[in-house]
């Protein structure tokens, strides 16, 4: 009965979700606020309904009910519990659901918070969430749902979880992704309101920008989290893969960075207005082009879930539905769209518009790469071709660069015109920068690498003019203002780390033998034992590796019983400064692995970087003049 | 013009110019660098390109993975059940799922004498997944991977 509850809630919350949809769009369009004040048990019905369903989903793979065709096909009676409960998003069908509530989940949360605003805006916000929500319970309904059960033979034990997932990464990476994901439906739903309403001034921006700010915070730690869980759990080192999938959630991460800085103008200035809708638009949009290719199977990639057409082209249909109602409503409202406004050369407004330029070329080169090889095979009838990593770094890092150069002007720059005296300040502290640069390249590795130097000369830089401006601020620093600081300075120290651990990481794939030794950046490694160990649901080959640094490294590779699978899991003795990196191969004889150890420095300043941008997005987002400015907003809005 | 147009106008210009070079470029970079994918029967009829770099796969030949005996030099055979086979030798690590009877998809050049000399090799990743342009390949020759 539990799994047939929880397909009845979801029933359920399709019912919601319509009443959603058209109480708030027909009570905006006819005057009713009772219709609008309805959103609001509406939303909570809904999110609480699909909660409902989640947990008996979860109770079902919890307590091994193989009836249910998603547990036996990827649980397992071993499985660590907690692997069971991450399980339930670890397939397709589980994990939309997962995506289903969340957008409930911050449909509440605009629901309960959306208080302060205009009526009618309010009621047009929640029926533009209440319709995505249609759509996607749809698609959960029709084409992928998770509740199916196998009938009449129930199989005596689960087909087990994929290995790869059965790690801390799997239980945090997707939620936090999808957080980010689905709630930049949020900006989407503002702008498209703010354009039904023709009402885009600089009240929709500052509605927006928190929320924008709290979905792009969560993507970041999110791509962050599978950044770092590829890096220890696929045991080869590598932390970034141009993965198709990786780019899917990239695009909108981008895009989204180029709407957090594209509101401010329109907040603060009133310009740019019709670009920061469309911008919006497009976020949203990247978000459900990522959802299509994850899901459709139509690009190879190590997240694909299992390929079928139908899901496909029921997704296809959802972002045709979605991005071309979106556009053409644009297209219809944006000429009447006016910003009259002049800035001038190297004013902050131009610096933005850089910032925008160089995102959304980045967002657009990702764009084409990703799905050339699909053009490609359609256009010569079946050729399959792949595009490597080294063509997304040959234009992607000089566009970084740039970009980075760009922002260490940022906080010295003011609104409409920068006195071009503070130019002589910023070129001093480039100087310090590219000193350090040179410095640090040399500490590293005793050779000046371009890109390393480049990155940690520019890196210096954008933290001197931040820190500099900072100073000079004592006693106006609103939390905005921190909030940016904190996330510029995380942009610095990512940077850092990519390129400092692209250019001097260091690696041997060696043949080795108890007792042997090899040597790695001038540490030396034995190998002092080699044993067979059995783990919950596998067993294991275990290896035990002694540094004359005194460390000990013990990797491990194993076969999982359920279904065959071979795991690398790498030894990681992480630091500060860098990490020793150990992985077991194969073997070679019956006496030798190959084994492969490596040095990867700075590779955790990546990820420490992304949580400081993510920090300093929420900061900013608990700038209480959001909320001070909002009321008045609603105060002075035309009833 | 008014002042208002022309700032209007210099942005829209500047903004176009800044994406089309960055495009151009980008387009430029790609079209050096795309790697297509050689069934065996292909590399074998002498259809591949010798000394580029190309991916081939196919499934590795029962008894024919053979490790050097002192580093970690590998050599095996890559077939399509249907006749045609090539060596590929490879210095390296092989994936965690590599093995004989099962798909493989390598990157690197062929050689003028037919071995392909392997850069890269990857199986697939799971008892389920296989490379796709493999499980095509298989698909249309009839042999179930």
């Amino acid at each position: 009965m539990i799994p047939e509850i929880g397909h009845f809630a979801v029933v359920a919350a399709l019912v919601m979700a319509m009443s959603l949809a058209g109480a708030g769009l027909a009570g905006a369009a006819t005057g009713r606020s009772s219709w609008v004040d309805a959103c609001r048990g509406f939303a909570a019905a809904q999110a609480g309904l699909i909660l409902l369903g989640f947990v008996l989903l979860t109770v079902s793979f919890l307590r091994d009910d193989f009836s249910v065709e998603l547990a036996a096909a990827h649980s397992n009676t071993l499985l660590p519990w907690q692997y069971k409960f991450s399980a339930v998003w670890g397939n397709h069908e589980g994990s939309f659901l997962l995506w289903t509530l969340v957008m409930a989940g911050w449909t509440l949360a605009v629901a309960l918070a959306g208080g302060r605003l205009e009526q009618a805006f309010f009621g047009r916000v929640m029926g533009v969430l209440g319709l995505l929500n249609v759509g996607f319970l749809l698609f959960l309904l029709l084409a992928s749902n998770p509740f199916a059960r196998l009938a009449p033979f129930v199989p005596q034990e689960g087909n087990d979880l994929n290995p790869l997932l059965q790690d801390f990464g799997q239980i945090v990476h997707p939620p936090m992704l999808y957080i980010g994901y689905v709630g930049f439906s949020v900006a989407f739903a503002f702008a498209v309101a703010a354009l039904l309403s023709g009402r885009l001034d600089a009240a929709w921006a500052r509605w927006s920008r928190p929320w924008t700010n709290v979905a792009w915070a969560f993507q970041t730690v999110g791509i962050a989290l599978g950044s770092w869980w590829a890096y220890y759990e696929l045991g080869w080192g590598g932390w970034w893969f141009w993965d198709p999938v990786e780019n899917a959630s990239f695009m909108p991460w981008l895009a989204g960075t180029a709407l957090v800085h594209s509101l401010a103008v329109t907040e603060k200035r009133g310009a740019f207005k019709s670009w920061t809708v469309l911008l919006a638009l497009a976020t949203f949009s990247f978000c459900l082009v990522g959802a299509f290719i994850v899901r459709s199977g139509v690009l190879t990639s190590v997240h694909a879930f299992a390929v079928d057409p139908e899901r496909g082209l029921f997704l296809l249909i959802l972002l045709a539905v979605a991005i071309g109602g979106a556009l053409t409503l644009y297209a219809m409202r944006a000429p009447a769209i006016r910003s009259r406004l002049q800035y001038g050369g190297l004013s902050r407004e131009l610096l933005l518009l850089v910032n925008n330029l160089l995102l959304v070329v980045a967002v657009a080169v990702i764009f084409i790469y990703t799905l050339y090889p699909l053009a490609y095979e359609a256009a010569t009838g079946g050729d399959r071709i792949s595009i490597g990593p080294p063509y997304f770094n040959r234009v992607f890092v000089p566009l970084m660069f740039v970009l980075a150069g760009f922002l260490a002007l940022a906080p010295a720059a003011r609104w409409k015109r920068t006195p071009l005296t503070v130019l002589r300040r910023i070129g001093v502290l480039f100087g310090i920068g590219a000193a350090l640069g040179v410095l640090v390249s040399l500490l590293l590795g005793g050779v000046l690498k371009p890109a390393a130097t480049l990155a940690v000369a520019l890196a210096t830089w954008i933290v001197a003019t931040h820190v500099d401006d900072f100073r000079k601020r004592r006693g106006v620093r609103p939390l905005g203002y921190l909030g940016m600081v904190t996330a510029h300075v995380g942009f610095a120290v990512c940077m850092v780390g990519v390129a400092v651990t692209s250019e001097y990481s260091e690696g041997i794939d060696a043949r080795m033998a108890v007792g042997e030794s090899v040597e790695v950046g001038g540490v030396s490694y034995t190998l002092t034992a080699l044993d067979r160990v059995r783990g919950p649901n596998y067993m294991a080959d275990r290896a035990v590796f002694e540094t004359d640094e005194g460390a000990r490294l013990v990797p491990e590779k194993r076969t999982y019983f359920a279904r065959g699978d071979v795991m690398t899991e790498a030894a990681i003795r992480p630091g500060f400064f860098g990490d020793r990196y150990v992985t077991l191969g194969e073997p070679v004889a019956d006496d030798a692995w190959g084994v492969r150890i490596e040095h990867k420095p700075m590779v955790r300043w990546i990820w420490l970087g992304a949580l400081l941008m993510a920090f300093g997005g929420l900061v900013a987002m608990a700038d209480g003049r959001y909320r001070r400015l909002a009321s008045r907003d609603a105060a002075l809005a035309p009833a | 013009m008014t002042p208002l147009r022309r700032q209007r106008a210099a942005t829209v210009l500047f903004v176009l110019a800044g994406a089309g070079v960055t495009l151009a470029v980008a387009m430029l970079a790609l079209e050096q660098d795309i790697n297509l994918f050689y069934p065996p029967e292909q590399v074998v009829a002498g259809e591949a390109p010798i000394g580029k770099r190309i991916r081939a796969g196919g499934m590795v030949a029962a008894g024919s993975v053979a490790h050097d005996d002192t580093g970690l030099g590998v050599s095996f055979v890559v077939t399509d059940y249907q006749g045609s086979e090539f060596r590929v030798d490879y210095e390296g690590l092989l994936p965690g799922l590599f093995g004989e009877g099962e798909g493989v998809l390598v990157a690197g050049q062929l050689r003028a004498d037919g071995v392909f000399e392997a850069e890269e090799v990857l199986a697939k990743h799971d008892e389920n997944y296989m490379p796709p342009e493999v499980a095509d390949m298989m698909a249309a020759t009839g042999e179930q991977p």
